[in-house]
């Protein structure tokens, strides 16, 4: 089997081992770094920038506020051409669904294109366990299925490895799932390419039966959208008898035509590229081109409990561009892991408690997994306020129904309130301050102050409160 | 059991969203129709940023006249195997030395199709600013394997093929058709976020523009 | 006009002088401020945690304390864009609609500092003088929440005397964020580190912002590796003129001349 984010510690835990990692923080550093130079330069050459983003956002809500419709749309269309769809609630029932699939083709190894979904669910581990080997045929998410690694972004799932640590995979593991590295393989990105096309051609000549996700599917048509840089996917989409696209029910678009507003959003703001090099758009099956068989899995999997959030329920609209993480910065020190889910990111601190609720340690802490600085609400192409959806899980946690609480912290905060709400006691402390003030440790707080403490200094507190000088020189007048 | 989770689900969703309005705000449309400060019909224009746009993801771009395209066909095609889908105009091929394979009559294997040095095709239309041209399976496009196991494709684009951006092209296009997008030969940024030409898809994209005197817009397809 | 001061509470115990400094310059500028002592807190500790029954109380004793004023100004844009990023949400989701019409009411007279200064009063230069090497920070609230946009940069650059040197990567946060510079210390002394190091970078002698909170944050890093380097709240900036002559502990900038 390999690793799942299964039994992960809390984000404050995982993003403080996290930030004392240097290579990580260096290759993540250097990633982010560049993706965001690039995404900048391309969004500024459209004029209209805010205005497709505006669309973006309409439709998406568009299609979340009348769902049932248009997945029984799209389900008609996909029948009609040919395909099948099912319904799946949830992770198992996914994963037995694809499962019962590849089972029926006979086929043992099985060839897939990069999806999130799929890593949610955990499909691959599902497969496994069913004898069926699920070889991953994007360059990055096979780095991370070679090293037995973890994703740790939405685009780019092994962002967090640099060139030398992914030649190093790649020479260990190639040979043990097919055609080994070629010998002398340098860290030269091309050479790493290169070796990849010569794994991975063995296996799209052979295979039988893929399984991908999707970006879009399009209501009115049935239609599913792949976009793709490596033609990885249009191998899997093309080659395989039979195909089965695993789909969060949220991908949904209402008609054709809006793929003129997603498709000029999604690379631009993912990889800095006017368009992804390969986009690969069909309907149902085709007779004498590609797969004759075609399934389509609709997975709820906790959409629809993030689709009654009414606030929350705007993460629903999310395209998977990656953006948000691009440009956190706290995503850019602690890299994904830490936030024990293959969503990471400012995505992932709201997408994750909608869907499984914050009711465990692990998934509450993601809310506060962000200094509210509010970059990601403007790179966003979908206009997610993310913001305004961790403060309102946070309040979830802290006062709402969520089954972890902060005693603790509550009793502080109240205390505090306490005495701000009633003047004479805010009075009261703040001249108590003064005088305790220089009694008090500047480098060493107590209890859970003593965060702020490892790497910063407390100021000194002024003898004299502002409101003491006001009193003491009536307004400075005497 | 399928029929269970379709309802539950369908339940699901209709609970959640009891709070909204049926009638949905409009959706804005308010974004370009055309490519940013470009008039569609300044045909010059268009076709020097759709070249512009394909060299800078590293496609190879040759202009032809009518006169000329049997000539630079032969230039830019090897001398070896090139599979030629069925429709595409054999009399463009006069001048060229190597071998044209059609699946006519039977289908080519993978193995076959991967050993190839070349795909030789029409599109369906082009889109200047993003600089891709759409394949939509129509006549001289032949089947998506085809056009995807040759490292080398070389598409034809006729000028009047080329529109400025995606709102003036989608329209036009049949998503009942496998279609396939391509902007630029095969890439990858998956290795510190640097563009890598060349991974699974051809690794080269050759463009052969077709400047006709007639460039009007019904050429599509 | 009758102008209040919400010092804010932070500012009250901790930064006195940027309160001290704003009456100056307000009353330099011909308003007349007042200081309504009943005020406190705004309750955004407790609204950015997730403790909206705490905000309420505290946005309650907001209005009550501010409703007569026909000015509010804040010398903080992270607790001047409370009122209207936080209150009414807070008062509606209570189901206090009375509430809620008041702070829509009161919203439109709550500025924070520098916007007050450059839109109700139209000053842009306030006749400071402060020579020596500056950088300025944008805060997040500042750019995000508050949108202050380029004001802050252009009263410091009406100021005589000033060196402005720019900020490498000045967009990005501090690492502050209330709560979370305790709840993920690790993270938010990581971001801050950054920040400092750039500060350190430009050369300035003075790190200014709009919001003392960050500037304890980056403060603190700076103090704590012994970077000599002031924080400074810019209305301390835009308070000093030339009667007050360059701050005796601070270098002068290259070239700066006494009058």
């Amino acid at each position: 089997m390999s690793r799942t984010f299964v039994g992960w510690p809390a984000f404050p835990r995982a993003a403080a081992a996290a930030t004392q990692d240097m290579q990580l923080r260096s290759n993540v550093t250097r990633a982010t770094g560049t993706i965001r130079g690039k995404r900048a330069k391309l969004v500024t050459e459209r004029p209209d920038w805010e205005d497709l983003r505006d669309s973006a956002a309409a439709l998406k809500d568009e299609v979340l506020a009348h769902l049932d419709r248009y997945l029984l749309q799209a389900e008609e269309q996909v029948t009609a051409a040919g395909g099948t769809v099912h319904w799946a609630r949830d992770a198992a029932e996914a994963n037995r669904i694809v499962t019962e699939l590849v089972r029926a083709t006979g086929e043992r190894e099985i060839v897939k294109v990069k999806s999130m979904l799929t890593e949610e669910i955990g499909l691959d581990n599902a497969l496994e366990a069913a004898g069926i080997s699920a070889r991953e045929t994007d360059l990055a998410a096979a780095i991370v299925q070679l090293g037995d690694d973890l994703p740790s972004h939405v685009v780019v799932p092994a962002l967090h490895r640099n060139r030398g640590e992914i030649r190093d995979v790649f020479v260990r593991e190639m040979g043990r799932h097919g055609r080994p590295a070629p010998q002398g393989l340098t860290d030269e990105p091309a050479q790493l390419a290169e070796a990849a096309r010569l794994h991975l051609r063995e296996k799209f000549l052979k295979a039988k039966v893929a399984v991908s996700g999707a970006n879009f599917l399009v209501a009115e048509t049935g239609t599913v959208v792949v976009v793709e840089s490596e033609g990885n996917g249009r191998m899997c989409l093309t080659l395989a008898d039979t195909l089965i696209s695993v789909v969060g029910l949220e991908k949904a678009v209402p008609t054709w035509r809006d793929l003129e507003v997603f498709l000029q959003l999604l690379a631009r703001n993912a990889t800095g590229e006017r368009m992804a090099p390969y986009t690969t758009t069909f309907t149902g099956v085709t007779p004498g081109d590609g797969p004759q068989r075609f399934h389509l899995v609709l997975v709820d999997n906790g959409r629809t409990r993030a689709l009654a959030d009414r606030v929350g329920r705007q993460a629903l609209r999310c395209i998977r561009c990656g953006a948000c993480m691009n440009i956190c910065p706290v995503y850019e020190r602690t890299g994904g892991h830490a936030y024990g889910s293959v969503y990471p990111g400012p995505i992932g601190a709201i997408l994750n408690p909608l869907l499984k609720g914050p009711d465990d340690p692990q998934t509450a802490s993601l809310p506060y997994a962000s200094s509210l600085c509010g970059a990601c609400n403007e790179v966003c192409p979908v206009r997610i306020r993310f913001t305004d959806v961790l403060l309102k899980l946070r309040h979830e946690v802290a006062e709402g129904d969520a089954k972890v609480k902060h005693p603790v912290e509550k009793a502080a905060l109240d205390a505090v309130g306490a005495v701000m709400e009633h003047p004479a006691a805010w009075n009261a402390a703040v001249r108590a301050a003064g005088r305790v003030g220089p009694l008090m440790p500047r480098k060493r707080l107590p209890g859970p102050l003593r965060g702020w403490t490892d790497t910063r200094n407390v100021p000194e507190i002024p003898k004299e409160s502002f409101r003491t000088w006001w009193k003491r020189t009536d307004g400075g007048t005497k | 059991m399928s029929t269970g989770a379709r309802e539950e689900i369908l339940g699901r969703i209709r609970s959640a969203t009891a709070d909204l309005p049926t009638q949905s705000p409009e959706v804005p449309r308010t974004y370009l129709r055309h490519a940013p400060d470009v008039d569609p019909a300044d045909r010059e224009t268009v076709l020097a940023l759709f070249a512009e746009r394909l060299e800078e993801y590293g496609a190879t771009v040759y202009r032809a006249g009518p006169a000329g395209l049997v000539s630079t066909l032969a230039e830019v095609l090897p001398a070896g195997r090139v599979m030629v889908p069925t429709g595409f105009p054999i009399a463009w091929l006069t001048q060229w030395a190597g071998e044209a394979l059609t699946e006519e009559t039977t289908p080519l294997s993978r193995r076959q199709l991967d050993g190839l040095d070349a795909v030789l095709t029409t599109c369906a239309v082009a889109i200047a600013e993003s600089g891709t041209v759409v394949l939509d399976t129509g006549p001289g496009q032949g089947r998506r394997a085809a056009t995807l196991l040759p490292d080398l494709h070389v598409c034809v684009v006729r000028a009047g093929q080329v529109f400025s951006s995606m709102p003036e092209v989608i329209g036009s296009l049949d998503p009942l058709r496998p279609l396939t997008w391509i902007s630029g030969p095969s890439a990858t940024a998956d290795i510190e976020m640097i563009r890598v030409p060349g991974v699974h898809g051809p690794r080269r994209l050759t463009v052969v523009l077709l400047l006709e005197e007639d460039q009007s817009r019904d050429a599509v397809g | 006009m009758n102008v209040a001061l919400f010092v804010t509470c932070l500012n009250d115990a901790l930064f006195p002088r940027s309160g001290q400094a704003a009456v100056t310059l307000l009353r330099r500028l011909g308003v007349d401020v007042d200081f309504p002592s009943a005020q406190s807190c705004c309750g955004q500790m407790h609204w950015n945690t997730g403790y909206r029954s705490e905000t309420l109380r505290l946005a309650r004793r907001f209005v009550d304390v501010f409703a007569d004023y026909e000015a509010i100004v804040i010398p903080s844009a992270s607790c001047g864009g409370m009122p209207a990023e936080a209150y009414a949400t807070a008062a509606e989701a209570a189901g206090d609609m009375g509430l809620v019409r008041a702070v829509r009411e009161l919203v439109p007279r709550v500025h924070e500092l520098t916007t007050y200064l450059t839109d109700v009063l139209g000053a842009e230069d306030v006749g400071a003088y402060f020579p020596h090497r500056v950088t300025y920070h944008p805060t997040c609230h500042s750019l995000r929440a508050a949108p202050v946009g380029h004001r802050p940069y252009r009263l410091l650059c009406a100021v005589a005397g000033i060196d402005l040197a720019e900020l490498p990567a000045q967009q990005e946060c501090c690492g502050f964020g209330g709560t979370f510079s305790v709840k993920n210390a690790a993270v938010s002394g990581a971001m801050c580190a950054d920040k400092a190091r750039h500060v350190v970078e430009t050369g300035a002698s003075v790190l200014a912002a709009v919001d003392n909170s960050c500037l304890m944050n980056i403060g603190g890093r700076l103090d704590r590796d012994g970077h000599p380097v002031h924080t400074m709240h810019l209305v301390e900036i835009l308070a000093r003129t030339w009667e007050d002559g360059p701050v005796p502990e601070l270098p002068l900038a290259a070239g700066a001349v006494a009058r």
